[in-house]
């Protein structure tokens, strides 16, 4: 179940960044790090990929979820917020959309969004949880994506069921296999073909991601070998210590170490490519922040830039400052994360 | 780990380098560059380590090489079957002894 749905302490932002902000925790400021490293105020460089968060509604419950999405969650973006999107889109030359949610797919406007962001010549990326693409009001899911090439970016944790499962539920392992099977004999992921699929790694536990070439390596050995599965590439995605990981973190007495690991692996080259730096997340509702895990503690936009798609001024946002704070350690110990992956 | 032991001592080890700070970089570079990547990865030098902690019994070195090689991409049954390793050694090199035992009894039996 949601963090919402519990009725936990932890749904509540407020409640996060009072953990976070905590100045009994023994960590530098993050801010303090970036100044240290030369890149205070950080500053958007620019914008080349717009990522739309569709909403938290999602068929999966995992247990690291940055997002605290769920069967029960029912914030989903309208038409007229996604007719919102493709028209600031439309003002810019913004090459790619990330669109992810919860499950992005199960917003009866993904399909509409991804057809008009081809339509006006970008790259379409769809976050996809995989076992979406078994759910009965999907089965045509696949070809859609496939017939309007449409990148999947999709979540594995690991090349096993026990540690996928424990992350993501029983039984997700399975279902994830067999919707990569699905995919490659669309096209996808096989080694010639434009059809991309690219696997997401996050750590099951509090612990940092291993070298995205080593595990990448292991995947593909260990997915063909067992499944004949195969993709193209694989990002390693540090788990944020936000929501229902920080709940993790907390209830297991992992919070300080795992702050202090991120802390004491900050890495200046990672930070110098962090992704808020040339994204732009738009939540559900139209409001705009520099990252999707912004965006989940209400972190809106910096000072002065517009912080809704009604006042859309490309402009003002390719340079904007970006909002900061313990979390960001996250994106920026060892060598980096991001939704594309590893930064340095 | 409690009592003699405290978790909170592995991040301090650098203060061993307090009163003998020459020693402590040397042994600090060398430390580095051990398990820095070479003819063997790093995951199976983390892997390496993890049996040797447990040879050695050495409650930090446990926890911090179950956390480096769960970062390094390691798995459980990988880990695990190190731990085999290292504790197969451990008990062949105790059960190795009783040709010593046997030596020995043999020059004292008739």
């Amino acid at each position: 179940m949601s963090l919402v749905a519990l009725n936990h302490p932890l749904a509540s932002t407020a409640e996060q960044l009072r953990v976070l902000n905590n100045p009994g925790r023994p960590q530098r400021p993050f801010a303090r790090a970036l100044e240290d490293s030369g890149l205070w105020p950080l500053a958007a460089t620019g914008i080349t990929v717009f990522q739309i968060n569709v909403g938290k509604l999602c068929n999966q419950t995992c247990r690291h979820c940055h997002v605290d999405a769920g069967p029960d969650r029912r914030e989903i973006m309208t038409r007229e917020t996604a007719e919102l999107c493709l028209a600031a889109l439309a003002q810019t030359d913004i090459p790619t959309v990330d669109i992810t949610g919860g499950a992005p797919e199960l917003n009866p406007n993904f399909r509409y969004l991804a057809t008009e962001s081809k339509r006006l010549g970008r790259h379409v990326m769809d976050r996809c949880n995989l076992s979406v693409l078994l759910l009965p009001s999907q089965a045509d899911l696949a070809e859609f994506l496939a017939a309007h090439q449409v990148e999947v970016v999709a979540s594995l944790p690991y090349y096993q069921q026990q540690q996928t499962d424990a992350q993501r539920g029983d039984g997700v392992f399975a279902r994830s296999i067999e919707a990569l099977r699905k995919l490659n004999a669309l096209g996808y992921g096989q080694p010639s073909s434009p059809l991309r699929l690219n696997l997401v790694y996050n750590p099951v536990g509090a612990f940092l991601p291993p070298a995205q070439h080593a595990i990448e390596a292991d995947f593909k050995r260990e997915l063909g070998r067992r499944y004949g599965v195969v993709f193209h590439s694989l990002y390693t995605i540090t788990n944020m210590p936000i929501s229902r990981f920080l709940e993790f973190l907390l209830r297991t007495g992992n919070y300080d170490r795992y702050m202090e690991r991120l802390a004491s692996a900050y890495n200046p080259a990672a930070a110098a490519g962090l992704m808020c730096r040339y994204t732009l997340s738009v939540g559900w509702d139209g409001a705009l922040y520099d990252c999707d895990f912004n965006q989940m503690l209400d972190l809106p936009v910096g000072s002065g830039a517009p912080a809704h798609l009604r006042d859309f001024d490309p402009q003002r946002l390719h340079r904007r400052p970006i909002t900061t704070g313990q979390h960001c350690y996250g994106c920026t110990a060892g060598a980096g994360s991001s939704c594309g992956g590893v930064t340095a | 780990m409690s009592g003699y032991y405290h978790p909170n001592d592995l991040p301090r080890f650098a203060h061993i380098g307090d009163h003998a700070p020459e020693l402590w970089e040397k042994f600090s570079a060398w430390y580095g560059a051990v398990f820095a990547e070479g003819a063997l990865s790093e995951r199976e030098k983390c892997l390496i380590a993890l049996a040797v902690a447990h040879a050695v019994q050495c409650p930090y070195c446990i926890d911090a090489y179950t956390q480096a090689s769960l970062e390094k991409g390691s798995n459980l049954d990988q880990m695990t079957e190190a731990v085999h390793v290292a504790s197969a050694i451990r008990g062949g090199a105790s059960l190795v002894h009783g040709l010593q035992m046997r030596n020995a009894a043999a020059k004292l039996s008739m």
